[in-house]
């Protein structure tokens, strides 16, 4: 078990998703970065569905009461383990008493934190991933308790690996949306040629884009929407659905994100520049 | 990766029938890869893994062609939820009435009296898509959008009414409140409603409200359903 001293700005537990109620309108959650969740589990030699935590900002402090061994991945948080740094990727022994923090916010937005086993919070629907109120939890507050296995001895699989992140690059993939049709010569042009600006409006439903492009008057039938949907508002505004993102929705879907640009833009913060890439 | 097919550009129920139809007959292919996410006139096939779209698409056209001789059909269901209109609840009710020009009475018995399809469920988990408002309670939604609404939160905007199935923003006209919580992650299957369903509501007193919501709560509310027939 390890308890949470103080949760950071925004951390959860997550899965790869919840699969099988969407056509409840239950989004599928799961790590925003798929790509460095997995990485952590791999590296552990966990199940890749195994549950991690998703640090996003600024990082919690934990306490570890039982031994294990821990992995971190994503966005770098200037973490230490009883003050001594720990590196990305690098598999680290944790015995009961150790304290895990983390400092300034280095690269990216999101940092993984894996257990040997995985976390072990309440599966509902299939899935551990917190989203609130389907999970009962929304976020991990001061005080909560997160159980794991206890992992008294294991040798890691890799011992100092050399991984570069995956979210150095400011393009983001992108396919044609259903409705990329109506995209006039001018807006083709705006979307294509110049750099977009990550708002303040980001998180784990959506990211808002700062810039605006021409508007326009087509009306959709409500319809099924994805993490990694580009919609276009009549006003001009960008809104990416991300993995709480609504199930459905009502505005042109421009654009299509593939699974590696989401996990790009799950690193990306306020201020942050992306460029829209057609493959 | 996902598939999206689409019908002709309008809401009717026959095309929501022919797609529903449709979803049964891949329902009895081996897709637990996939899911189904059927809306208005659009389905969204959505897969965990990768596939080859050129045999997914033949095996889907296939799937199609037998869509009318399709035996196991879902039980469709009329469900009949109350809703109190009591002012406590209601709080664009005076409003909704003076844009409709009718009585509070009025706008009551005219909601009561419609079964309302669903077309779709999204935006939050439960939230239905209901489609056949009556045309003179077509009000335009809220110019400033609370910033919370109450769970069964009964509001009209536009040529939709529907339920808040828990604390949200909206910018829907609140007209009244439903006891009978519509998602309990709890349950399998969380939501009691389909698309395809359709909803009726009949009105509730204040201590009626109180009563169904205690009986739901400890699980022993009696939900009133009929069966559609197609």
């Amino acid at each position: 078990m390890l308890k949470v001293l103080k949760p950071g700005f925004y951390s959860t537990i997550q899965d790869l998703g919840r699969f099988g109620y969407r056509s409840m309108g239950v989004p599928v959650s799961g790590g925003m970065d798929a790509l460095a969740v997995r990485k952590a589990n791999l590296l552990l030699e966990n199940q890749p569905n195994d549950a991690v935590m998703e640090i996003t900002m600024t990082g919690p402090t934990l306490l570890f009461e039982t031994p294990t061994y821990i992995c971190l991945t994503g966005a770098e948080m200037a973490a230490t383990l009883n003050n001594e740094p720990i590196k990305n990727h690098n598999v680290v022994q944790v015995k009961a008493g150790d304290i895990l923090s983390y400092g300034k916010l280095e690269s990216g937005f999101r940092s993984y934190l894996a257990v040997k086993g995985g976390f072990l919070t309440e599966e509902v629907l299939g899935s551990r991933s917190q989203y609130f109120p389907v999970t009962s939890v929304k976020k991990l507050s001061e005080g909560n308790e997160v159980s794991y296995f206890e992992t008294k001895r294991y040798d890691a699989l890799i011992s100092d690996p050399k991984l570069e992140n995956h979210f150095g690059t400011n393009f983001l993939e992108v396919e044609k949306g259903p409705e990329f049709m109506i995209l006039g010569d001018a807006q083709l042009a705006e979307l294509f040629a110049q750099e977009f600006t990550v708002s303040e409006k980001n998180n784990r439903m959506a990211y808002q884009i700062s810039e605006k492009i021409v508007g326009h008057e087509h009306n959709i039938i409500t319809s099924g929407t994805l993490p990694g949907t580009v919609q276009l508002t009549p006003g001009g505004k960008l809104l990416i659905l991300m993995k709480d993102g609504q199930t459905t929705g009502g505005y042109p879907r421009i654009l299509q994100l593939t699974e590696a640009s989401i996990c790009t833009l799950a690193q990306k913060r306020a201020g942050d520049t992306v460029q829209f890439k057609l493959v | 990766m996902a598939i999206l097919l689409q019908w002709p550009q309008e809401v009717s129920e026959l095309i929501l029938e022919d797609i529903l139809a449709f979803v049964e007959v891949l329902k009895t292919h081996d897709r637990s890869e996939w899911e189904h996410v059927a809306s208005y006139n659009s389905v969204t096939l959505i897969s965990k893994s990768k596939f080859d779209f050129e045999q997914e698409k033949t095996l889907l056209l296939e799937g199609y062609s037998k869509r009318k001789k399709q035996q196991n059909k879902t039980e469709r269901h009329c469900w009949e939820l109350p809703v109190c209109y009591d002012s406590e609840f209601a709080l664009d009710l005076p409003m909704v009435c003076e844009k409709a020009g009718l009585s509070e009475e009025e706008v009551i018995q005219l909601h009561t009296s419609e079964d309302y399809l669903v077309y779709g469920m999204g935006f939050l988990p439960g939230f239905l898509y209901l489609g056949g408002l009556p045309t003179s309670l077509e009000i335009p939604r809220l110019e400033n959008p609370r910033l919370e609404v109450s769970p069964g939160a009964v509001g009209l905007a536009g040529k939709q009414t529907g339920i808040y199935p828990q604390n949200s923003p909206g910018g829907w006209n609140i007209i009244g409140n439903c006891p009978i919580p519509l998602f309990n992650a709890k349950l399998e299957p969380p939501c009691f409603v389909k698309v395809g369903d359709k909803i009726r509501f009949h009105a509730i007193t204040k201590a009626e409200h109180k009563l169904r919501k205690i009986e739901s709560e400890v699980g022993i509310y009696n939900l009133s359903k009929t069966v559609i027939d197609a």
